[in-house]
């Protein structure tokens, strides 16, 4: 499958992310934005990585080219694992003093 | 003895510290004796030097490297020769008498002021003693810069007097104009010859074109107009009155007004190989003579008189100076030191018996109360008026003899301006001391002779006045009596090699000086005839004697050619470019600081998605740069490659 196929989706995905994180109030629909780019670049890391490897097959099998991109991925899945407990926390803590979960009720936290 | 030479100077610069850091403390007798203390010991050294110099010649001293950089040194370093031992005698000597005086005159002030103005006036004699002694240019220049300070505190020594401090002002910004000149004849001489010493430019000056040593002299001239009151730079000099009376005896008799001739006298090698910049300095010279005295036969303040009369007398040194006859320029300023400053210092007590009235309307008959100041004053009179035997006849006489030797119409100018200067000095002797008192009743009973501390260098002066030109003797009266002549032979000896010869028959000669003292005689006896009987009138002048009663206008025309007009510019700058430019520019930095914030601020609006937005914007636009960059870069390197 031709590597713009791949972009493309990226790309659309990535989009839908930023401006349903742009656009939404609600804190867990900007939260769920935030992780569908994650998942956008990791796509497009992951696609690489195998065009790279595809490419790099033809003249020696025993290639590892684009292995690194993959190991990014399980970085950035473990990171992004971390981050939506720490964030959810928030959420949920949130919740407990606004009883909302409005995005714009965080400049509470001025005071 | 000549290796002392730097103790001249010392001593009263050690007076100015003593008195100056301690004239809160000290009481006034001791400061007294410190001021003058000082200038005495300052003149014995002086004399013990002359004695030294008469026997064993010039000598060089040098102290220590004031300027040394590659291919330029200027040691700090005195210069012992004739003229400079002339001056020194002079400075000390009057400077002593003048010193001594004032511990009489000035003892009303509080001694906090009275240290102030020992203090200053030995800091003033130090600066001269500098100038005098300097064996370069650069030396000279601080002492011609210090002499210059000193004028403008003491001048504005009343410093509570908003006039005085504007005539104290008005001294420095005249002085300044001509130092300039200066200034920049050294630095010309030094880029020229590489060297500011005296004798190298001196044995040097035929390696200057006659361009640079036009240029050269007539810088060097311009300060000297400035220093010594020339037109056009005079206007100050007047106006210097504002000072207590003994020192304008000192500006006016012993040091400042006779820098500029010393100045000339000594690169009198440059000037002679400058004959358009001599004959400069004589028609300078003699314009100022005649200027100024026809100045003061009109004014009616003591010693406005006796100022426009310096600055006459300077005119004469300057045209003797300008006809090649340094000798009797120099010897004028000697024989004009005496007998300036007797005069000065006869004002003084005439002001100080008069409880500080100067207006000679007001005066008259002071004869009899004042026997002593009377007297020494007459002589005086005499001896500036030119009347043979007294020392200003004999000088005077030099330079005319030799402005007719050079020029009759200089002589016949030169005459006219001594007319006159013998009409107002005894038109001045005349309503002070002659006829009746015309002042109040209060102040003619207070009328009295000053003290001895005022009356004693009066007398010594007046001596002095009568003998002091008898070591000028002319040719035509003993033959070999000119003795300042012989002595200041050597350092005009390479001037009088170029300079062209003439000689009057000795007949001519008599008969010019027979005719101009029966001259001078007449208007003496006129002056006094005219002036003894002498009542306050109401009726105003008319005509010419309201001018001269105005001084020609001309501190009227400085004022509207050039104090206003740099008046306005100030003006403007103060009030436009100070206000709105500078302030504007200070101030809006301010304000744009404040403003951008004001404005940035409003990013930090705690909106989420605010942040989320700008981020967003801010990487598309951060993407953008990259990728324009790299392709500028790309296209960069195709095009130069």
């Amino acid at each position: 499958m031709p590597i713009q196929y791949y972009i493309y989706l990226c790309l659309a995905l990535f989009s839908i992310g930023i401006i349903g994180a742009l656009t939404r109030r609600n804190v867990i629909i900007v939260f769920m934005c935030i992780e569908l780019m994650f998942n956008a670049v990791n796509l497009l890391l992951v696609a690489f990585s195998k065009m790279h490897l595809a490419a790099a097959s033809i003249s020696d099998k025993a290639s590892t080219v684009g292995s690194d991109g993959q190991l990014f991925v399980f970085f950035i899945m473990v990171v992004a694992a971390a981050e939506v407990s720490v964030g959810l926390a928030i959420i949920v803590m949130l919740f407990r003093n606004t009883h909302s979960v409005d995005i714009n009720f965080l400049n509470r936290l001025k005071n | 003895m000549s290796k002392l030479v730097y103790l001249i100077p010392l001593f009263p610069l050690l007076g100015f510290l003593i008195n100056g850091l301690g004239r809160k403390s000290l009481s006034k007798s001791l400061i007294g004796i410190i001021g003058s203390g000082t200038i005495l010991a300052s003149f014995i050294v002086s004399l013990l030097v002359f004695f030294d110099v008469k026997a064993n010649g010039v000598s060089v001293i040098t102290l220590f490297n004031f300027i040394s950089i590659k291919g330029l040194i200027i040691p700090f370093a005195f210069q012992v020769d004739q003229l400079s031992v002339l001056f020194l005698l002079i400075i000390t000597g009057v400077g002593f008498l003048i010193h001594l005086y004032s511990t009489a005159y000035m003892h009303e002030e509080e001694p906090q002021h009275f240290g102030r103005y020992f203090a200053y006036l030995n800091l003033f004699v130090f600066s001269m003693l500098l100038l005098v002694l300097g064996a370069n240019y650069v030396i000279m220049f601080i002492g011609w810069e210090g002499v210059g300070l000193c004028s403008y505190l003491l001048i504005g020594f009343w410093f509570k007097n908003n006039n005085y401090n504007y005539a104290a002002k008005k001294a420095f910004v005249m002085n300044r104009i001509g130092d300039l000149g200066f200034l920049l004849a050294v630095f010309w001489l030094i880029f020229k010859l590489g060297t500011a010493t005296y004798s190298d430019v001196f044995s040097q000056v035929a390696q200057l074109s006659s361009f640079d040593i036009t240029a050269i002299t007539a810088l060097l001239f311009i300060g000297a107009m400035g220093k010594s009151a020339q037109i056009p730079l005079y206007t100050w000099l007047p106006d210097a009155m504002a000072g207590p009376t003994p020192v304008s005896a000192l500006i006016h008799a012993a040091t400042m007004v006779t820098a500029g001739i010393y100045m000339i006298a000594r690169s009198n090698i440059l000037y002679t190989m400058a004959p358009g910049t001599q004959s400069l300095v004589a028609m300078v010279g003699l314009a100022t003579a005649i200027f100024a005295a026809t100045i003061a036969i009109k004014q009616n303040d003591i010693k406005k008189v006796l100022a426009y009369s310096t600055v006459s007398q300077l005119g004469y040194m300057f045209l003797g100076l300008g006809v090649g006859a340094y000798t009797g320029a120099v010897f004028h300023v000697i024989t004009h030191a005496f007998f300036k400053a007797l005069l000065f210092l006869g004002a003084g007590s005439v002001i100080h018996a008069m409880h500080h009235e100067q207006d000679i309307r007001k005066m008259g008959g002071l004869k009899k109360y004042m026997p002593i100041t009377h007297i020494t004053f007459l002589l005086a009179c005499l001896a500036i008026a030119g009347i043979p035997p007294f020392s200003g006849f004999f000088s005077k006489d030099e330079i005319l003899m030799a402005a007719l030797a050079k020029n009759p119409i200089y002589y016949y100018l030169g005459l006219g301006g001594a007319l006159m200067t013998a009409f107002y000095m005894f038109r001045l002797y005349s309503l002070t001391f002659l006829g009746g008192f015309r002042g109040t009743n209060e102040q003619e009973h207070h009328l009295h002779e000053s003290p001895s501390a005022m009356t004693i260098p009066l007398i010594v002066l007046a001596i002095l006045s009568v003998i002091g030109g008898w070591v000028g003797i002319p040719e035509l009266f003993a033959k070999d009596a000119h003795s300042l002549e012989h002595f200041l032979a050597p350092i005009f000896a390479s001037s009088t090699a170029i300079a062209d010869k003439h000689h009057l028959e000795t007949s001519q000669e008599w008969m010019y000086l027979i005719g101009s003292t029966a001259l001078i005689v007449v208007v003496i006896i006129y002056a006094i005839n005219s002036y003894k009987k002498y009542q306050p009138i109401t009726e105003e002048s008319t005509g010419l004697g309201v001018i001269l009663e105005n001084k020609w206008y001309v501190d009227e025309l400085y004022d509207a050619v050039i104090v206003n007009p740099l008046n306005a510019v100030a003006g403007f700058f103060k009030n436009f470019v100070e206000k709105y430019v500078i302030d504007g520019a200070v101030n809006g930095v301010g304000r744009l600081v404040g403003y951008g914030s004001r404005q940035l601020r409003l990013l930090q609006s705690g909106q989420v998605g605010n942040y989320l937005l700008i981020m967003v914007l801010a990487i598309v636009v951060f993407v953008l740069v990259w990728f324009n960059d790299i392709t500028i870069v790309y296209y960069l390197n195709r095009l130069f490659n």
